[in-house]
């Protein structure tokens, strides 16, 4: 493919995924402190989160499929979650995950459930888009061109 | 025997009546010469006696005498011319002796008189001696026992102890019958039986306060004999026997107000209350002055000991009741400090969580504006539009006025262009306006500074609400905003009485009129206007929204700008005239053209790398971690990481320059961790600068911190400009506390 055109696809990627509250200017900063000290910074932390929300994610499930279920513990890994999401810039998944949070302190069941449901959505549509993003810019990088900024 | 010249013998000598004589004269003889043995003999005995000489000379004469007497035995009968001779002689002596003796007692007899005098002279003096010697005795034991009830009595601060002792001891010291103390009740007419010695419980009597005896003692400030028949005395039924001489004494009672010094001691108001003492009954003993004086004595120190206790007793009530009042307002402040941090815990929930999903519902709104919607669709997104626009102002509005209240909320202090805020305004009203037909002008004075130093957003607010309320409130006819700068003259004005504005050197006051013609404002209303929540009840504004907070809240901006604000009407329908002055700061003569592109001052370029600066990261979430590595790893830093407090504080030595550390997170304890580390590092200069990310700066958290003893918090998300100009200014203050 024509590599300007690659770039300018990425661009309106990128602010695509800006524009849809996918990510937030905390993703701006990571990449602005990707160097040449530090090349793949951004997809180590990525893939760091993706590991990271992968295990919380199932740990949640588990502690509410419980019968008698610990809100305490839910609550530790929502709060890690979305620790997590906001210091990659995932806006949408810190932001369900802030409504998970509220409903553990009313330790309301359905809507702790219903709220797992909406961040492991959020978060695979993350992934998806994330994965999507690198993926372009390797093609820019083997192709021989820069990332643009 | 006729030249015998011896004298002729009448009688015979062995006449009996010669004879009588001879034994006559052996004897005088004999007593003529023992008396002055026994004179020498005494007188050699006792020590003292003056007179030794004419004690010789007395001696003499008697012997003498003595031996005329003897020698006479032998003159009786015939004797021969020796004989005559030394009776002769013996004569002519005793007589010489006789004689100077006598002359020579002629003076010392009347000094041996007087000796005599002078004896009974002092016999009597000591005899009055002695007598003084008793009185005086008398008086220090008066004095002793008055001292010594004195001390009874103001040993307590008990009003019945001090009365009862008084009682009790001066019937001991005066060895008395009946001792009494009448108090004058509370209607003052009457004087009640208060206290007795003997009579365990006086039965209470009372006698009226004017009778003459009593009358009689209480004028008088020494103690009155009184009659043992009169009323107050009859307390004692005495039956067969004679009753004691009875005395009675006053006993002032001493209020508070009465310590006056100038009145000190004749007072005006003054009340009395009555001892009456009775001696034994039967007895002939009579009251001495001293023991008078003694009893008034104690009555002035009872009424002393009585009026400490009273003020003591007023004291400890006063005491007591500033206790309950304490006790009270302790709890009110309680509660109120409760509803305080119940609000603010509310508020806090609202900060964040409520703005969160408003944000969401507006941009997304929005955003489905601007796809393909059918007319319904439309109509119906733009109404959601509006009413959520609605609600995030009014949050705002209410978020705003809390933390105004509070005085949490300070200016963001800036220079900006004055001139572009009245466009701005302008700008914005003008669809409004234009729309409800309304005709709005701008006139700046022409010494209006182009760039003022304040806060732009909140001016802006203000102004934009103080126009867009007349927009609002008008229906027809046009609005005219002026905006100058206040003059000195102008500053007395009648209108402004509380608000006192100081011209200064680098401020000066803009003030801002804005006058419609719109349905205006009823005088009574007026004051009304600028409170919370309060709305004028006239059905033609029922339509218009408006929460009632906005006025509310620019007075509290205005305040907070030392300014102030008013409003002016005629009356309904006549219009109305809003008008405010604000203290602005006078900009330094800056690039003008410099300011108008770059209306943020740039932050703080301190050192872009901080090369090998030791660092130590702690938390718990992995991902956050890493991130907050590659952000000091970008600045140069050499960063360790741990992921638990407990590893913190193994890992952490006086290498590590700065720690960060998680103060939000659940089961890490930030505040801990502070604590521990204080405790390690004892002085200041080894310690790490302790920094808290935290995701939550309202006031407590950041007073939290402070208290267990970090060096700065910043909010989470850090961006890498806020992370190197943190690290700067930690670095080069050791301190930081503000970096939202």
């Amino acid at each position: 493919m024509d590599l300007v055109k690659l770039q300018r696809q990425l661009v309106d990627y990128r602010d695509s995924l800006y524009h849809e509250c996918f990510l937030d200017e905390q993703f701006t900063q990571l990449q602005e402190l990707q160097d040449e000290n530090n090349p793949d910074f951004v997809v180590e932390v990525v893939s760091l989160f993706f590991e990271d929300s992968e295990r919380l994610l199932n740990e949640l499930t588990k502690a509410l499929e419980q019968q008698s279920i610990d809100f305490k513990r839910v609550d530790a890994h929502v709060h890690q979650l979305k620790g997590s999401s906001s210091s990659i810039g995932a806006q949408r998944v810190q932001k369900s995950c802030i409504a998970f949070r509220n409903y553990c302190e009313e330790q309301n069941v359905e809507g702790c459930l219903t709220c797992l449901q909406l961040v492991r959505q959020e978060y695979y549509l993350v992934k998806s888009k994330l994965e999507a993003l690198f993926k372009l810019e390797q093609q820019i990088l083997s192709a021989g061109g820069s990332i643009p900024i | 025997m006729d030249s015998c010249n011896c004298i002729e013998l009448q009688w015979p000598p062995d006449d009996l009546l010669m004879k009588y004589q001879y034994i006559s004269d052996f004897f005088i003889a004999l007593a003529y010469f023992s008396i002055p043995l026994e004179l020498i003999y005494f007188v050699k005995k006792s020590a003292v006696f003056p007179y030794r000489w004419v004690l010789v000379q007395f001696g003499a004469s008697i012997v003498l005498c003595g031996a005329t007497h003897l020698i006479n035995l032998w003159t009786s009968t015939m004797h021969s011319r020796t004989v005559a001779m030394v009776m002769t002689t013996a004569k002519v002596f005793t007589a010489v002796v006789s004689c100077i003796t006598a002359l020579l007692l002629v003076h010392i007899i009347p000094d041996l008189l007087s000796v005599k005098t002078r004896e009974l002279f002092l016999k009597n003096k000591a005899a009055e001696l002695d007598r003084e010697m008793g009185l005086i005795r008398t008086q220090e034991e008066t004095g002793r026992h008055v001292r010594m009830l004195t001390h009874e009595i103001r040993s307590t601060l008990d009003r019945h102890t001090i009365l009862k002792t008084t009682l009790v001891e001066l019937g001991r010291t005066l060895a008395l019958e009946e001792c009494a103390l009448w108090m004058p009740t509370r209607t003052g007419l009457e004087l009640q039986l208060s206290y007795t010695l003997r009579q365990q419980n006086p039965v209470g009597y009372t006698v009226p306060i004017h009778l003459p005896v009593i009358n009689q003692v209480f004028s008088s400030s020494h103690a009155v004999k009184i009659s043992p028949n009169c009323a107050v005395a009859s307390i004692h039924p005495s039956g067969k026997y004679t009753p004691g001489e009875v005395v009675a004494v006053r006993v002032p009672l001493l209020h508070l107000s009465n310590f006056q010094i100038n009145d000190w001691p004749e007072l005006s108001t003054k009340r009395y209350a009555l001892m009456v003492l009775m001696l034994p009954l039967d007895s002939a003993r009579q009251w001495r002055v001293h023991e008078l004086e003694l009893v008034e004595v104690v009555a002035d120190q009872v009424a002393v000991a009585l009026s400490h206790a009273a003020i003591l007793e007023e004291s400890m009530r006063a005491r007591d009741l500033l206790m309950e009042q304490n006790v009270a307002l302790d709890l009110a402040r309680r509660e109120a400090e409760t509803a305080i941090r119940a609000r603010n815990d509310f508020l806090a929930v609202m900060n964040h969580e409520m703005r969160t999903p408003m944000h969401a519902i507006i941009a997304l709104s929005s955003l489905l504006q601007e796809t393909e919607l059918t007319p319904e669709q439309r109509l119906m997104v733009e109404t959601i539009l509006k009413s959520s626009n609605l609600l995030s102002t009014l949050i705002n509005d209410v978020l705003d006025l809390s933390r105004l209240e509070d005085g949490s909320l300070q200016l963001d202090l800036e220079t900006f262009n004055l001139y572009a805020v009245f466009k701005e305004v302008l700008n914005l009203i003008k669809p409004i306006a234009s729309v409800k037909k309304l005709h709005v002008s701008l006139n700046l004075a022409p010494d209006l500074p182009e760039y003022a130093v304040g806060d732009e957003k909140r001016l802006m607010q203000t102004i934009l609400n103080v126009v867009g309320n007349a927009v609002k409130f008008s229906k027809d006819g046009s609005i005219s905003i002026t905006a100058f700068v206040a003059k000195a003259e102008l500053l007395r004005d009648s209108q402004t009485s509380e608000f006192f504005p100081v011209p200064g050197d680098n401020h000066f006051y803009l003030r801002v009129q804005v006058k419609d013609s719109g349905i205006g404002v009823s005088p009574q209303d007026i004051p009304k206007l600028f409170t919370k929540f309060a709305q004028t009840q006239s059905t033609a504004i029922r339509n218009s929204s408006g929460s009632g907070l906005g006025l509310a809240i620019c007075k509290r901006f205005v305040n907070l700008m030392e300014g102030h604000i008013w409003i002016e009407s005629e009356g309904l329908g006549k219009g109305c005239t809003a008008t405010f002055m604000v203290k602005l700061g006078i900009p330094e003569r800056l690039n003008e053209p410099e300011l108008a592109f770059m209306p943020k001052v740039p932050p703080n370029h301190g050192p872009t790398a901080f090369p090998g600066l030791k660092v130590l990261v702690t938390d718990e979430n992995g991902v956050s971690r890493k991130v907050t590595k590659g952000l000091l790893v970008h600045l140069g830093c050499d960063v360790t990481m741990v992921s638990s407090s407990e590893e913190c504080l193994r890992v952490v030595s006086n290498e590590h320059k700065v720690v960060f550390m998680d103060a939000c997170a659940p089961g890490m304890d930030g505040y801990e961790i502070a604590v521990r580390m204080h405790e390690k590092f004892t002085k200041r200069h080894e310690r790490p600068i302790i920094v808290a990310l935290t995701g939550n700066t309202d006031k407590v958290t950041k007073e939290n911190c402070m208290r267990v003893g970090m060096d700065g918090v910043i909010l989470k998300p850090v961006s890498l400009d806020k992370m190197r100009s943190v690290l700067s200014d930690l670095l080069e203050h050791r301190v930081l506390f503000e970096a939202i």
